[in-house]
């Protein structure tokens, strides 16, 4: 700090000088902090006013912010969020007990960790949404999916991190609990568990972030509310909206079937507006066939 | 006087797939009731594996050893190993509270030693809030409370500084000495196991086996470390001692 090497005019005392400029350097941080947030909004608002990105596929804050307020008035953005809360939480609670009672049973039983160790390994990087189709046919496509997608995400490294936490907890303290005339239950409860609270906290705040991740994989697929719903309708009302041009630059690509072909310039360029939409395939594909038949 | 603690040709191997390293071979040693018993030998030569033999936390491979199983074995460890999430006084109730034994007596008799060894005062602080020496002290405690007919101590002073370290190692001899308890220790300092034993036994080099016995006496009271140490045959003991391991540190030198 800059601000601590210059002698205060002033007649604080040392240790005032300091807070002050302790404050001032907080200060400073948040400051930036908002700026970069705020020259970001004003940047995209100014980049889809000006017309430098399409506001269509890019959209912009104020229309997110009018979009939120819709959904606020008719409370639909409370009910979404509210779900996919409730669900997040549920599917937290039972991978914090679920996560902490297997690691316990895995430090109890050694031999019982060296057989599960490789299961354990390629459940953790099994890719979680590849499952979530089967727990739709297995589960349904009610909440009880979703909470098993969110367990699914998080439960598997959750439990190898806490297992790893608690066998470096020092051996020496183990011995002092058994030459008191303790148990390995006794080691367990008074001292692996006391001496893993910060791991079990900072297990929980990642468990957090990836019990929402699952609930919001299992809302994409399975789900009529929630915040993952929402996203996956909104992509599908975006795609709808340009299977539609799509199917009028098909309509426009039809009339040449008359016998006068259009020029390919014209093509491309609706080819450049369509971006990369799903009904591009199909659209080339009639074009293919038309170039064969008039060939 | 009836050994309370007698070892016969005790051995003991630690294994692992390469193969086998051999700890203690052939160890026999008898302990009488109040008597401190003291172990020196180079380092890393098998100590903490006997001690551990003793406490019952290890089988012997062979030997035999006779200890009545109805009386407890109280062991401190190099550290204090003091839980900081517990205060001091649920530190040193550690021992009663694992063996179901929270009496009110015994409880009493934990209070009664937190203020004879004046840590009272600090019942209800946090380990890391005490010096090494108090920390020290409470490890003490918390292995008296289970009324121990021996004790066990693996260098329990070998972590504190040089001051502390003769002050509380003073302490605990005459904490030791006062109640007449039984106690084995094992350290490598040489001047530490003088002063405080009455018997002092050198192992050999790893394998350890027992290699030269001797017993101490001073004619004036130990309740000072320095007026030990400045006795005549303090310094004999020491230079007995002293040779003794070296001996054995020069061996390998010799076989080169």
């Amino acid at each position: 700090m800059i601000s601590l090497n210059q002698k205060p005019k002033t007649d604080l005392t040392n240790q005032e000088a300091f807070i002050l400029a302790h404050r001032k350097h907080h200060h400073r941080i948040a400051f930036f902090r908002l700026l970069i947030l705020l020259l970001f909004l004003l940047l995209w608002e100014y980049a889809t006013q000006a017309g430098y990105i399409d506001i269509f596929f890019f959209s912009s804050p104020t229309a997110v912010m009018k979009y939120l307020y819709q959904m606020i008035l008719d409370s639909s953005f409370f009910r979404h969020t509210g779900i996919t809360l409730l669900e997040t939480v549920v599917s937290f609670l039972l991978v914090t007990v679920l996560g902490l009672f297997i690691a316990m049973l895995l430090w109890y039983q050694s031999s019982l960790s060296e057989i599960l160790e490789p299961y354990l390994v390629v459940l953790n990087s099994l890719p979680k949404s590849a499952l979530a189709p089967l727990l739709i046919v297995w589960l349904g496509t009610g909440s009880k999916t979703i909470i098993v997608a969110g367990i699914s995400v998080a439960v598997f490294g959750s439990i190898i991190s806490l297992y790893t936490g608690f066998c470096q907890v020092d051996d020496e303290l183990l011995k002092l609990i058994l030459t008191l005339g303790g148990t390995k239950k006794d080691a367990l409860f008074k001292v692996i568990l006391p001496s893993s609270v910060p791991l079990i906290l900072s297990n929980m705040k990642v468990n957090i972030g990836l019990c929402l991740v699952g609930v919001i994989i299992g809302e994409f697929l399975a789900a009529r509310r929630g915040l993952g719903y929402l996203i996956i309708y909104g992509s599908q009302v975006f795609s709808q909206k340009a299977s539609v041009t799509n199917v009028k630059r098909i309509s426009k690509d039809v009339p040449p079937l008359d016998g006068t072909p259009r020029s390919s310039t014209v093509r491309s360029t609706n080819l450049s507006h369509a971006g990369e939409s799903q009904s591009d395939p199909p659209c080339a594909f009639i074009n293919c066939l038309y170039r064969l038949i008039t060939a | 006087m009836q050994p309370i603690l007698s070892l016969e040709n005790i051995s003991y191997s630690y294994h692992n797939l390469k193969g086998e390293t051999p700890a203690l071979s052939k160890i026999s040693f008898q302990v009488t009731e109040g008597e401190f018993l003291a172990f020196v030998g180079p380092s890393g030569c098998g100590k903490s594996t006997l001690l551990s033999i003793i406490a019952g936390l290890l089988e012997p491979e062979s030997g035999s050893l006779s200890f009545d199983t109805a009386s407890t074995v109280g062991y401190m460890l190099q550290h204090d190993h003091l839980f900081e999430w517990r205060t001091i006084y649920q530190n040193v109730l550690l021992g009663l509270e694992l063996n179901k034994n929270m009496t009110k007596e015994n409880i009493d008799f934990v209070v009664q030693l937190l203020q004879d060894y004046g840590l009272y005062a600090f019942k209800d602080k946090k380990p890391s809030e005490l010096s090494g020496g108090m920390r020290q002290r409470a490890a003490l405690i918390r292995t008296m409370a289970i009324r121990p007919d021996l004790l066990l101590l693996d260098e329990p002073f070998s972590a504190l500084d040089f001051q502390t370290r003769m002050t509380v190692s003073a302490d605990i001899g005459n904490i030791i000495r006062n109640t007449g308890k039984t106690a084995i220790l094992i350290t490598h300092d040489l001047s530490e196991a003088i002063t405080l034993a009455d018997r002092v036994i050198v192992l050999s080099k790893r394998p350890a086996t027992t290699k030269y016995e001797l017993p101490i006496h001073y004619d004036i009271e130990r309740t000072s470390p320095l007026s030990i140490r400045n006795t005549d045959v303090y310094q004999t003991y020491f230079n007995l001692l002293w040779k003794e391991l070296s001996d054995d540190l020069s061996e390998p030198k010799t076989q080169n």
